[in-house]
């Protein structure tokens, strides 16, 4: 299951870099999306998927799944949903004030030598 | 007095949260930003002194026993950098008062320098690698709402490579942290040093240790990973920018050393080689860029990344005078880079362009601004009496004391350059004839003056005194030196 797991998160980072090294904006947005979906689900594969039971205490139950990837990957899932907004937000402004989304029209600035 | 070590992460946290209540009014926004920056020092200074006086600090959230729960160290190294982060907010946020505008105080400016802080400190005093990645994470969102705020084109453009670079580096650290603890199954810096310890040489523990490389390396700007920052710095405005300079990247650096003295101790032949590579290409780097360019801005910018490559140098020898080399320089850093941007963020204001061709003269209307330049640029190259000398000249030693002559003498012919993409800023923009318009308001010249000036004359304090300072770099270094220390303050303390 965890090689199942890791080759569906390799083509997801694979998709990802490709998404980030493109042109247009939002392309770039979608593939730090797929980016963190990769990174959260290797934490959770990363913590073994061994485990019978949610980690919820109940009787009779002995063989939980690790607690501890699943507090981290909510957290870390959090922290890039606040990031996404925000830079989804930005590119939004940008496209307003530079009228473009193509990263190729963005570089450097007008004094500079 | 245990949640001492907490006070300055928690009162520019609460600070901050007061701030957000009231955004329009200006002067109650700078008078409780100045004592909440206040109250946070005197209580890192109590704590440094408690760090000197009882040794290493921690404490485990929660009274759960230390693996369990998240754990805070404060060791002598993280207790001075959480100070001099702490003094470097006080002035930049003096310097604000007259410098950032009023449109940009009004739109919680304040708040997200606090909040910034908030997470430097957090990063600086952490006992745990993804509690390390959550304050990251506080002080990368702080930093690019700073970096965007006015929504001026430039800083649109530069923002979003900032941005996406970083979210990168992120997932790449949250990634790593995924590795690191399917090898030794638990999150605690000092269970990990432990457990580390007893797999001993293994091929994964390199490789998790290069990818920490690779994620801290991005923050902290070391050769091939500094090519977002020129850019980046150059957008925002001076006493932002002062900030970034002083402290981002040196949270990159602190966490290198932490990791690469605290975890990855068993192959030291790879890892540590490659470290040493690493700096002495971020120097050749930095050195080209600081001569390269024109704008005053940038010639600092690639400073910073010279420096960073020295402090790794040093940490990456693993001597005591390497190590006490590198306490000594980034704190120097820290405190030297605040004082330039500074000052030149005074020229900038002066002569209206950061172009040092279309600048001259400036020596005869401001003579003050002029000398306390050369003496931070001489500061800089380190000249014996002033700060960055004793720090340079420990990590020499440490260099020639593992015998790599030819890095140790490409480190001091590096400060050759330094020195000279300095003193060329001083020629340029100081001597000559005068250019352009130079009426400045000498109301607003003191008002911006008086915080740069202090910190001259600290750093300038800072090198006279390093004789005072030794007892606690010891102290810094002993720690680095010998991750037992570490361990056993964190497992004998929480108890």
């Amino acid at each position: 299951m965890e090689i199942l797991m890791s080759i569906l998160i390799g083509f997801l980072f694979m998709a990802a870099v490709y998404l980030i090294l493109s042109r247009s904006l939002l392309r770039i947005i979608i593939g730090t999306g797929l980016l963190s979906h990769g990174t959260h689900l290797l934490l959770l594969t990363m913590g073994g998927l061994g485990g019978k039971a949610a980690p919820v205490l109940s009787d009779g139950v002995t063989d939980y799944a690790d607690p501890l990837p699943q507090a981290l990957i909510l957290t870390a899932i959090v922290i890039s949903f606040g990031v996404t907004a925000f830079s989804l937000v930005l590119a939004y402004r940008t496209y307003n004030e530079l009228g473009t989304d193509n990263m190729d029209l963005m570089k450097g600035t007008e004094d500079n030598d | 007095m245990i949640n001492l070590l907490l006070f300055p992460i928690l009162i520019p946290f609460l600070f901050a949260a007061i701030l957000l209540f009231f955004p329009k009014k200006v002067k109650a926004q700078r008078i409780i930003t100045i004592i909440g920056l206040l109250t946070a020092l005197s209580s890192a200074f109590v704590l440094l002194w408690k760090v000197k006086t009882d040794g290493v600090q921690s404490l485990t959230l929660g009274s759960w026993a230390p693996p369990f729960g998240i754990t805070m160290v404060s060791d002598m190294m993280s207790a001075l950098l959480v100070t001099s982060s702490l003094l470097i907010g006080l002035f930049v946020v003096w310097f604000s008062f007259t410098s950032i505008g009023i449109e940009r105080e009004k739109s919680f400016y304040y708040p997200a320098i606090l909040f910034m802080l908030t997470g430097v400190n957090g990063a600086f005093t952490t006992g745990d690698i993804f509690n390390m990645f959550v304050f990251f994470e506080v002080l990368l969102m702080s930093s690019y709402v700073l970096i965007v705020l006015g929504g001026e084109k430039v800083q649109l453009r530069e923002s979003i490579k900032y941005i996406l670079v970083n979210i990168v580096s992120s997932s790449l650290f949250v990634i790593t942290v995924g590795y690191l603890y399917s090898v030794v199954g638990t999150l605690n810096m000092a269970d990990i040093s432990i457990k580390l310890a007893d797999i001993g040489q293994a091929g994964i523990v390199t490789v998790i240790a290069v990818l920490f490389l690779i994620v801290f390396g991005i923050k902290g700007a070391i050769f091939p990973l500094f090519f977002w920052l020129p850019g980046s710095y150059a957008a925002p405005p001076i006493p932002i920018l002062t900030l970034f300079g002083a402290l981002l990247t040196k949270v990159g650096v602190y966490a290198i050393i932490r990791t690469y003295t605290l975890f990855f101790t068993t192959d030291i032949g790879f890892t540590h080689e490659l470290l040493m590579i690493v700096s002495i290409l971020t120097i050749i780097a930095g050195c080209i860029g600081a001569l390269a360019y024109f704008d005053v801005k940038k010639i600092i910018i690639y400073n910073i990344i010279i420096a960073v490559g020295v402090i790794l140098f040093g940490a990456s020898v693993m001597n005591e005078s390497g190590m006490m080399g590198s306490m000594f320089y980034l704190i120097h850093d820290i405190l030297i880079k605040g004082a330039l941007f500074l000052l030149i963020g005074i020229i900038i204001h002066i002569t209206g362009t950061s172009d040092l061709r279309k600048m001259g003269g400036l020596i005869k209307r401001y003579p003050v601004l002029g000398w306390s330049y050369l003496i931070a640029a001489f500061g800089l190259a380190g000249i014996p009496p002033l700060s960055g000398f004793i720090g340079k000249l420990l990590i020499i030693q440490g260099g020639f004391e593992n015998e790599l002559l030819w890095q140790s003498i490409f480190i001091l012919a590096s400060s050759l350059i330094v020195l000279l993409s300095a003193i060329r800023i001083f020629i340029y923009a100081f001597w000559g004839e005068e250019k352009g318009a130079l009426d400045f308001h000498p109301k607003t010249y003191r008002h911006l003056l008086a915080p740069t000036i202090t910190l001259v004359v600290l750093t300038v304090l800072y090198g006279v005194g390093s004789e005072y300072l030794v007892p606690f770099m010891t102290d810094a270094t002993a720690v680095l030196l010998d991750p037992s220390v570490y361990s056993n303050a964190v497992f004998g303390g929480g108890k």
